[in-house]
């Protein structure tokens, strides 16, 4: 809380103490002349408002006729002459208990955003001439190197030169398990160094570090207007004039034509300035946006602009890359298929200690199926040990233990074949079909997507192994999420081979997918699609920002995955999901919803409140009290419904 | 070119769409944006408007809001 709001409040206080002493006063001594209770009244009512009438006189003397505090100071000052002095002084009171209140409110959550977004390194550690100085980050040249100790922010994208340590990344990416680096690992600014020294070298100047970048994009949120704060804008613009004009001709008109009856009309009138404020909306509704922009970055999604909720919100069509969004863009095992002969005479390990020691540790016996397909995964990867080949790292990442090489005698790379290795004494061959088809070993030919590695032993087909790029974890979860949230198709483009895309379109139930389009036939695919949703739905495309850029351009809204690291992929896109996983554009979707019902509440409830009151004021059928509701009570209700949003 | 003020201590809605409208008039300016809860004035403006801006800026603001400080970032 600030200084001066908590000046303002002590003095309310101290006013709205006065102010019970009067009303006390005037219910024991009521038959008294006016002129005793005024004074008390007075004292009050200048306590209380005192601030508000000095701003409106001199606002006045500047030029500045119709804002709130000249609205305000004339409501009460003609209470105060048609005789309401309670009521004159109460509601200046209740204004300014509710101005406090808005202060208050919107420095917190002023504050509770800007506290997810602290990533903001303050200083840099840099190599120069053998020391290490402290310096500003935007100091430090591409190049130089930086030492980052436990606890600190790192603050340039880097290198790391020498340490290991596990980075926090919880504050770009609303991930919470820690990040394992070593040496020669890249690392992102804005991350927090947990336990080890790091000595990094600097890649890039702090301008175009990830810090700097996620940060200008958040700031620059805002600018971005969505059409319900545009609205709101407007109609605040012309909402107060009509409103003081309709009160002006409401204390002048009804008299003249009617005849009689001033004062009535005059305290119409005033209920009418008291509600002419639209506070309530010009707060609360970019208040709304600014907490959804927050709450969504907390989990690691930003979104550029409150016009961009909007767009989320209405989104019927997703599109979606496959390679890096729905799947990880990785090869790893995922079938062992034991040929026919081997389910008859078995295969011998090549170390058969290692497998027994999976066996134990699984703590069950491993059946006798189980135990043949570990045992040709061995195989595989003894034979593929010498390879470099990334389908040999994923053979050897499934086996998963040290291959003893002190037993192989022999191994052979037979280009566009595969690989043949002597293991003791006998041959292990893994590779395509060819390989398996020019040692005339028969073999079924298998009917899968993916890549296929046929094993073979001397001159007989023992099974194959088929690898695959690995569906994401939350793939699945994130189309369920989807559809569950009334995205109507999914459809999947990919440059993939058919086979490989129906597959995966079948195991996450896409509504439809299209293979083996080149970079810019996804553009005229996306166009396509165009055609065919209807008129107000819209249209996400969601990929990993690589060669996306024109997609991510053409869609509605352009959604990019991973963000950390990609440059292309933040410059693109509208939305940027910082980490890999696909079920936060359903998270993104959900939290644009609440945050724009949120803002639909806010602008039906406090307009019509408002106009419901202006209409029983008209009538005489609502007192001041009613008018102080309408503007000071609907304008609390409309920012805390506001700051649910943030809590998203 | 781009330039970030800060508008310290403005709370007030009204006056933010005020000033944001004022200084999106000045000369040399094509484009202001206010927003309340950054506290952020940012404007684009033509480089050799950029210097003598400042005092621009300030008289508008302390037109509106005399209590908040304009504070070049």
């Amino acid at each position: 809380m600030s200084k001066k709001l908590k000046k303002r409040i002590k003095r309310v206080a101290i006013g709205a103490a006065v102010y019970i002493v009067a009303v006390l006063f005037q219910t024991l001594f009521g038959e008294l002349p006016w002129f005793c209770h005024l004074p008390l009244f007075l004292a009050a009512y200048v306590i209380i408002g005192g601030d508000v009438v000095k701003n409106a006189l001199r606002n006045i003397g500047r030029g500045q006729v119709f804002d709130e505090n000249f609205l305000m100071m004339i409501a009460t000052v003609g209470a105060f002459f048609v005789g309401d002095y309670p009521e004159a002084v109460a509601v200046m009171l209740f204004y300014q208990v509710g101005e406090c209140f808005q202060s208050y409110a919107v420095g917190k959550s002023r504050k509770s955003i800007t506290a997810l977004m602290d990533i903001r390194p303050d200083y840099a550690n840099v190599l120069r001439d053998g020391d290490w100085t402290e310096v500003e980050p935007d100091e430090v040249l591409v190049g130089e190197c930086i030492m980052v100790r436990p606890g600190e922010r790192i603050p340039l994208d880097g290198v790391i030169e020498k340490g290991s340590s596990s980075l926090d990344t919880m504050a770009l990416t609303g991930e919470s398990a820690p990040r394992d680096v070593a040496e020669g690992d890249e690392v992102i600014s804005g991350c927090v160094n947990k336990n080890g020294v790091l000595e990094v070298k600097v890649s890039k100047p702090y301008g175009e570090s990830t810090v700097a970048r996620i940060l200008d994009l958040v700031e620059n949120a805002s600018s971005k207007k969505a059409k319900a704060e545009n609205f709101i804008t407007k109609f605040a613009k012309y909402y107060t004039p009509v409103v003081v004009i309709c009160a002006a001709l409401l204390a002048v008109l009804p008299p003249v034509v009617l005849g009689g009856g001033w004062s009535d009309w005059i305290y119409r009138a005033l209920s009418f300035l008291v509600i002419s404020c639209p506070c309530a909306l010009v707060i609360s509704i970019p208040l709304s946006f600014f907490g959804g922009l927050g709450g969504a970055s907390k989990e690691g999604i930003l979104i550029k602009g409150s016009n961009y909720l909007e767009t989320l919100a209405d989104t019927e069509v997703v599109v979606m890359d496959k390679t890096g969004t729905l799947t990880k863009g990785n090869f790893a095992v995922s079938k062992v298929v034991l040929s026919e002969n081997v389910g008859n005479t078995g295969i011998v390990a090549v170390k058969p200690e290692d497998i027994s020691v999976a066996a134990k540790s699984d703590d069950e016996t491993m059946g006798r199926e189980e135990r043949m397909q570990a045992v040709l995964l061995q195989l595989a990867a003894y034979a593929e040990s010498y390879s470099n080949h990334p389908i040999s790292k994923s053979l050897l990442a499934a086996y998963g233990r040290e291959v003893d090489v002190s037993l192989i005698q022999d191994a052979q790379e037979i280009p566009g074949h595969g690989v043949a290795v002597k293991v003791g004494n006998r041959e292990i061959l893994a590779g395509n079909e060819k390989l398996l088809a020019s040692r005339d070993i028969s073999f079924e030919q298998a009917d899968e997507a993916g890549t296929l590695i046929y094993i073979g032993e001397d001159n007989r087909y023992l099974g194959y192994i088929l690898i695959e790029d690995e569906i994401k974890k939350d793939a699945e979860k994130a189309i369920r999420d989807l559809k569950a949230s009334g995205v109507k198709k999914i459809v999947m483009l990919t440059g993939d081979h058919e086979k490989v895309a129906a597959k995966v379109a079948e195991n996450l139930s896409l509504t439809d997918y299209y293979a083996e389009l080149l970079p810019g036939d996804k553009v005229s695919k996306v166009e396509e699609l165009f055609t065919e949703k209807p008129e107000k739905g819209k249209l996400a495309f969601v990929g990993d920002g690589i060669n996306d850029a024109p997609v991510l351009a053409r869609a509605d809204i352009g959604i990019a995955m991973g963000g950390l690291g990609s440059d292309a992929a933040i410059e693109a896109a509208d939305v940027v999901i910082m980490t890999d996983e696909p079920s936060k554009i359903a998270r993104a979707m959900k939290i644009s919803r609440k945050t724009l019902a949120i803002v639909k509440q806010n602008i039906v409830f406090a307009i019509g409140i408002k106009v419901l009151v202006l209409l029983l004021a008209a009538a005489g059928m609502a007192s001041m009290w009613a008018a102080v509701f309408a503007d000071v009570g609907v304008a609390v209700i409309a920012i805390l419904n506001a700051m649910r949003a943030l809590r998203a | 070119m781009k330039k970030t003020y800060i508008l310290e201590d403005l709370d007030c809605a009204h006056c933010a769409a005020k000033i944001e409208e004022a200084v999106g008039k000045l000369e040399g300016v094509s484009k202001s944006t206010v927003t309340l809860l950054t506290q952020k004035l940012v404007i684009e403006v033509e480089d050799e408007r950029a210097k003598s801006i400042y005092k621009d800026i300030e008289k508008i603001v302390k037109k509106f809001e005399p209590d908040v400080e304009v504070v070049e970032k």
